[in-house]
């Protein structure tokens, strides 16, 4: 007799992908859009602004 | 074989290219890192809360001496760089308190109830283990539950914010962390079997391109490599969109978090290596000749207690200022006390942990699927 097993792992990945659409999906419905023409320079490193602060090590 | 490879090739370009036309050439990049994260933790099989399962229960070092080697040679860059661009790069810096220390305790024992940390919990669930799914649902809900008590609990008494390179100067504090990290290493090594004791190349390879990506993750995102606040940050988003006003609580209210709050999460740096990370495990398993076998079916009883210790791993996070990877990698490698003091509290945890995991989690007998009573 067979020890019973989860569902197939590539669909088990799949629902975890779906999830994230999802929550993406979600925030572009509901959040401020994206300004093509503010956006951050590429890296933070010689762009003369400061880190946001939303980092897990912040209160 | 090949045409699904070259699909996962093209799915994960597409996704970057998909980041980049929605958010920019940042968002972009960091999506990037995070699917680099992804590919090597799954693909090379680097983690974090199973080594410190086998450098106690099989006296192997291997994993937890390359997590070492990982994080001295992140710092060994990091330092200095935070040091040149102080007002562009800023590192993971916490106060150690009360409320700090027992959350990593809690973490450590958490995480070896399901097998997982921060980064472990996304990696397996995009790699498809069933476990790591529920665990992930309940580590969103449990961060963002964190972030209410928040002030709460560093209410409790916090230290200020201490880092070996206030204490010793940049080279100084470089010298301690990286001394500080061998001294551990050698330790964990000697007590280790022979045979056990040095990572093999596999590792060695992982430990320098975790690394690598840390170090650019800093460099673009102008803070280190974090999981934690991504998932508050998604868990919030959710709650908002079933009707809860965050305004009115102190951590959501605070400005860096209300402007993360209403803006996109395409604009939120943990989140996009968050989302890069679970899809890079997922093309990691798939591109597998064969995928592992799937996890074991448990009882009814033991996915709640996965569920709930996947509340408690994001809860306690959140306590502990970050997860193995908010605070005790990217603490350590930037210079942190904090760092250094999640790492001992959440190994302690970690000890109860291993006894506590093999009482909750059951395999459900054959009888039960097949319905004989």
């Amino acid at each position: 007799m067979n020890t019973p097993t989860a569902p197939a792992r590539p669909k088990i990945g799949l629902v975890a992908l779906a999830l994230i659409a999802a929550i993406v999906s979600l925030d572009l419905l509901r959040a401020d859009p994206v300004d093509p023409f503010s956006v951050p320079p590429p890296s933070a490193l010689g762009s003369g602004q400061a880190p946001s602060g939303a980092h897990c090590s912040a209160g | 074989m090949l045409t699904r490879r070259l699909t996962l090739l093209a799915a994960g370009l597409a996704l970057v290219a998909a980041t980049f036309s929605w958010a920019g050439p940042r968002a972009a990049f960091l999506v990037a890192i995070g699917l680099g994260f992804g590919l090597v933790l799954e693909g090379l099989r680097f983690g974090f809360a199973g080594p410190w399962r086998t450098v106690v229960a099989e006296r192997d070092a291997r994993g937890l001496v390359a997590q070492l080697l990982a994080i001295g040679a992140t710092a060994a860059v990091a330092l200095p760089l935070l040091a040149a661009a102080p007002g562009e790069l800023a590192g993971a810096h916490a106060p150690v308190g009360f409320a700090m220390i027992l959350g990593a305790f809690v973490f450590g024992m958490a995480m070896q109830v399901v097998m997982g940390c921060g980064s472990g919990t996304l990696v397996n669930a995009g790699s498809g283990n069933l476990v790591g799914l529920v665990a992930l649902l309940g580590f969103i809900a449990g961060s963002f539950a964190g972030t209410l008590h928040l002030d709460f609990w560093t209410g409790l008494g916090t230290l200020p914010v201490i880092t070996v390179q206030g204490v010793a100067g940049d080279g100084g504090g470089l010298l301690l962390t990286l001394a500080a990290l061998g001294l551990i290493g050698y330790a964990a090594a000697s007590r280790a079997d022979p045979g056990k004791r040095l990572p093999p190349l596999r590792l060695w390879v992982a430990a320098g391109l975790i690394a690598a990506l840390a170090l650019l993750n800093l460099v673009v995102a102008g803070q280190p490599w974090g999981i934690v606040y991504g998932l508050g940050l998604w868990g919030a988003k959710v709650a908002e969109a079933g009707g809860a006003d965050l305004a009115a609580t102190a951590y959501w209210a605070s400005a860096a978090n209300a402007e993360r709050l209403s803006a996109s999460l395409l604009t939120d740096v943990t989140s996009l290596t968050n989302i890069g990370l679970i899809f890079g495990a997922f093309l990691a398993m798939r591109w597998r000749r064969s995928p592992d076998a799937p996890a074991a079916a448990l009882t009814a009883s033991s996915w709640a207690f996965v569920l709930l210790a996947g509340i408690i791993l994001g809860y306690s996070a959140r306590m502990a200022f970050g997860c193995n990877v908010g605070a005790f990698f990217s603490g350590i490698s930037t210079g942190s006390l904090h760092g250094w003091v999640w790492f001992a509290a959440a190994f302690g945890g970690s000890l109860l942990g291993l006894r506590l995991r093999g009482l909750v989690l059951v395999p459900r007998r054959p009888a039960q699927v097949e319905g004989v009573a």
